[in-house]
């Protein structure tokens, strides 16, 4: 294979991989202070991707047509809107089942996610239909042979890399950090500590959804193209990312990212068969993978509590 | 003298018994046949609210009265059966609330068979639908090429149970969400593989011909003693037989050691473990038992369509057999039959609501997880001694 397809096909699978694991880190921070799965994060990033996509609409109606401006406002407005709808999340329906068996709260979740699907393709002005994404970013693009370097992908691979790296440090080095991990650890010493338990679980509730906010809008200027059903994909894929790479770990949540994002693209690209079973490919992957390490590739470090 | 009357009272209150049972099921019998019949919004809306009241009222009433139903299984079994039948007799000739009396039949099945690995061993199976539609399209493929379809319907279940056994080894090493990554991954890839297979019809799906058991052909209509009835006669007789048949073998199967060791292995794997259950043994013997009953139902409702496509068989499906599960009790067999009447049978009544279907699902078992997570019929604490009220 010519070196040329070759880095543009890596170089997809990058941008890719950066999408996944912006939404994986999500499952896995809430996972780390609660052990529950927010299974409809992938709506969340569907939701966040509409949110922006009607704010930009509304810029338009205004007349402020400055692409900074314009895709600042639009990223900050999914964020957040996506942070608020996280915390709403684990207030109503997450932290009253705490006490519930773990079932529960998977399907409230995986049920909350055909709400919110349900929610766009009914109330959105012709929402069952894709929409168009518009194209924010500048387009200049270098020709190295076979390979295309694009400006708007390697700002959206950067910008994602960068706020990933972000919660990251967040988590690590602050004092809310802190306390996140206290809670992680153990949530009954934390409160003893004098943590508030539910602020902090709020709080990374809203952290991890604005990230799955900003996944949505990153996907739109990838794809220039969203739709209301993006998101039950997206989670299940986020999901198996965190969960291959070992649930409870933002390092094994970007590894996972980038290896379903590997197994996609070798999946389409390498395959004697057609490019269609690529996500065929990718979940009997995951299968094996979950059999050879049950618990992840980076396993939780705690031993099993009887 | 006081033995005597002691027993006196006793038969007469288990007569009693019974025809307060007999009235009960008469009485949801009627309700079942306006429930199916009518076409308007508002009768509709009258009979939910009806069997609400019902519903609540029953949970009030003396357990005496509820003892009716459960002291003698067997009897308000049979007699369920019968309510059951004349409802179907009183449809004979209306094809449409037929079919959708089968299909209401055969998704108890497929949900009795995920109830014994949900409520009873604990094993969380989100591709219910991939093993339901493992066995459609096995019974497209098969009747086809001309296998009787008794062997079909068999084989239908019996694929249904290999292709679940490829997911043993996986099921088996991980626990909790892991575990449920493993089913969710395989219910999407198998959808996704229905669309993109040409083999197998691609997204434009298989046609299939109606059941012939033996020349006894299900798609010609039923002339008995001067009046016609609805082919859809012949396939309400075969679905009522498998519902009833995936009752009587869960309720045997919930009765057994089998089933205690499953309770065991739900409730505490390693405690399980140390009595010297076998945690292993027991989830495979679930989980395939639960996908072979999936499996039949999915031949049987194939031939009965006569046309399966992928978009039957998709994760969203698979979530709306879980949430009958859940709606009518989790481990509780009983719970599921108005579950799934619900959950089938009001949006296709209701055309207007049809649309915003998924949206009252997602809605309605937010609400009951949050309320009453134990679900319409919560399963009863395992009596050992039928009648001792445990």
């Amino acid at each position: 294979m010519d070196a040329g397809v070759l880095a543009q096909y890596v170089f997809n699978g990058v941008m890719l991989g950066v999408i996944y694991a912006m939404v994986a880190v999500g499952f896995t921070l809430f996972f780390g202070v609660l052990d529950v799965i927010q299974f409809a994060h992938g709506d969340v990033v569907m939701a966040g991707a509409f949110v922006g996509l009607a704010t930009y609409l509304a810029l338009h109606a205004l007349g402020i047509a400055a692409p900074a401006v314009v895709v600042l406002v639009v990223a900050c407005a999914a964020g957040l809107g996506m942070a608020l709808l996280g915390a709403i999340i684990a207030r109503w329906l997450i932290l009253p089942l705490r006490a519930a068996p773990a079932f529960n709260t998977l399907l409230v979740t995986l049920m909350l996610g055909s709400i919110l699907r349900e929610l766009v393709r009914l109330f959105y002005p012709n929402g069952s239909n894709p929409q168009p994404f518009p194209r924010l970013l500048p387009s200049a693009s270098a020709n190295l042979g076979h390979f295309t370097l694009r400006l708007d992908t390697t700002l959206l691979i950067v910008t994602g890399l960068v706020t990933i790296v972000i919660v990251n440090l967040v988590v690590r080095r602050t004092r809310l950090g802190l306390a996140i991990r206290a809670v992680a650890q153990d949530s009954e010493t934390a409160r003893v500590m004098g943590i508030d338990f539910e602020r902090v679980v709020l709080v990374t509730f809203a952290i991890g959804s604005a990230l799955a906010g900003f996944a949505g809008v990153v996907y739109g200027l990838y794809y220039n193209e969203v739709n209301f059903d993006i998101g039950l994909l997206l989670g299940v894929i986020g999901f198996s990312a965190a969960v291959v790479g070992g649930l409870g770990s933002i390092y094994g949540a970007i590894l996972g990212g980038f290896l379903f994002a590997a197994l996609q693209t070798i999946g389409s690209v390498a395959l004697p068969v057609s490019s269609a079973y690529s996500n065929v490919f990718a979940f009997a992957v995951v299968i094996v993978l979950m059999t050879w390490k049950p618990t992840g590739l980076i396993a939780e470090p705690a031993s099993e509590r009887v | 003298m006081t033995g005597t009357a002691a027993s006196r009272v006793a038969v007469h209150s288990q007569r009693t018994d019974l025809v307060v049972a007999a009235v009960a099921v008469a009485a949801i019998g009627a309700w079942l046949w306006a429930f199916l019949a009518t076409d308007r919004v508002g009768v509709l809306a009258t009979l939910l609210a009806v069997a609400a009241v019902a519903f609540v009222l029953a949970q009030r009433l003396a357990p005496r009265y509820r003892r009716a139903l459960t002291a003698r299984p067997r009897a308000a079994t049979s007699l369920v059966v019968l309510a059951v039948c004349a409802v179907a007799v009183a449809l004979r000739d209306q094809p449409y609330p037929l079919l959708m009396l089968c299909t209401v039949l055969l998704f108890v099945v497929a949900c009795v068979g995920l109830d014994i690995q949900i409520g009873h061993c604990g094993i969380v199976n989100f591709a219910g639908a991939a093993f339901f539609g493992t066995g459609a399209y096995t019974a497209a493929v098969l009747a086809a090429r001309g296998v009787p379809h008794i062997a079909v319907i068999a084989a239908g279940g019996v694929v249904a149970a290999l292709v679940g056994s490829l997911l043993i080894l996986p099921v088996l090493r991980t626990r909790g969400y892991y575990a449920a990554l493993v089913t969710i991954a395989f219910g999407i890839l198998f959808s996704t593989f229905l669309e993109v297979n040409d083999a197998l019809g691609g997204p434009q799906g298989l046609k299939l011909h109606g059941i012939d058991l033996f020349g006894w052909k299900f798609n010609r209509d039923v002339t008995l003693g001067g009046t016609t009835a609805s082919f859809y006669v012949n396939y309400f007789v075969l679905s009522l037989a498998l519902a009833v048949a995936a009752f009587v073998f869960a309720r045997r199967v919930e009765r057994s050691w089998l089933g205690l060791a499953f309770d065991a292995v739900r409730l505490d794997e390693i405690a399980a473990a140390t009595f010297g259950i076998g945690v292993a043994r027991a989830k495979i013997v679930a989980f395939t038992l639960g996908n072979l009953l999936c499996g039949i139902a999915g031949a049987v409702y194939a031939m009965m369509q006569g046309f399966i496509a992928p978009n039957n068989f998709t994760f969203g499906e698979s979530l709306i057999l879980v949430s009958i599960v859940i709606l009518g009790g989790i481990g509780n067999p009983l719970g599921i039959l108005p579950a799934a009447l619900i959950i089938v049978v009001v949006p296709q009544k209701l055309q207007f609501i049809q649309e915003y279907r998924f949206l009252l699902y997602g809605v309605l078992v937010v609400l009951i997880l949050l309320f009453r997570p134990e679900g319409l019929l919560p399963r009863r604490i395992r009596e050992y001694f039928p009648g001792s009220g445990a």
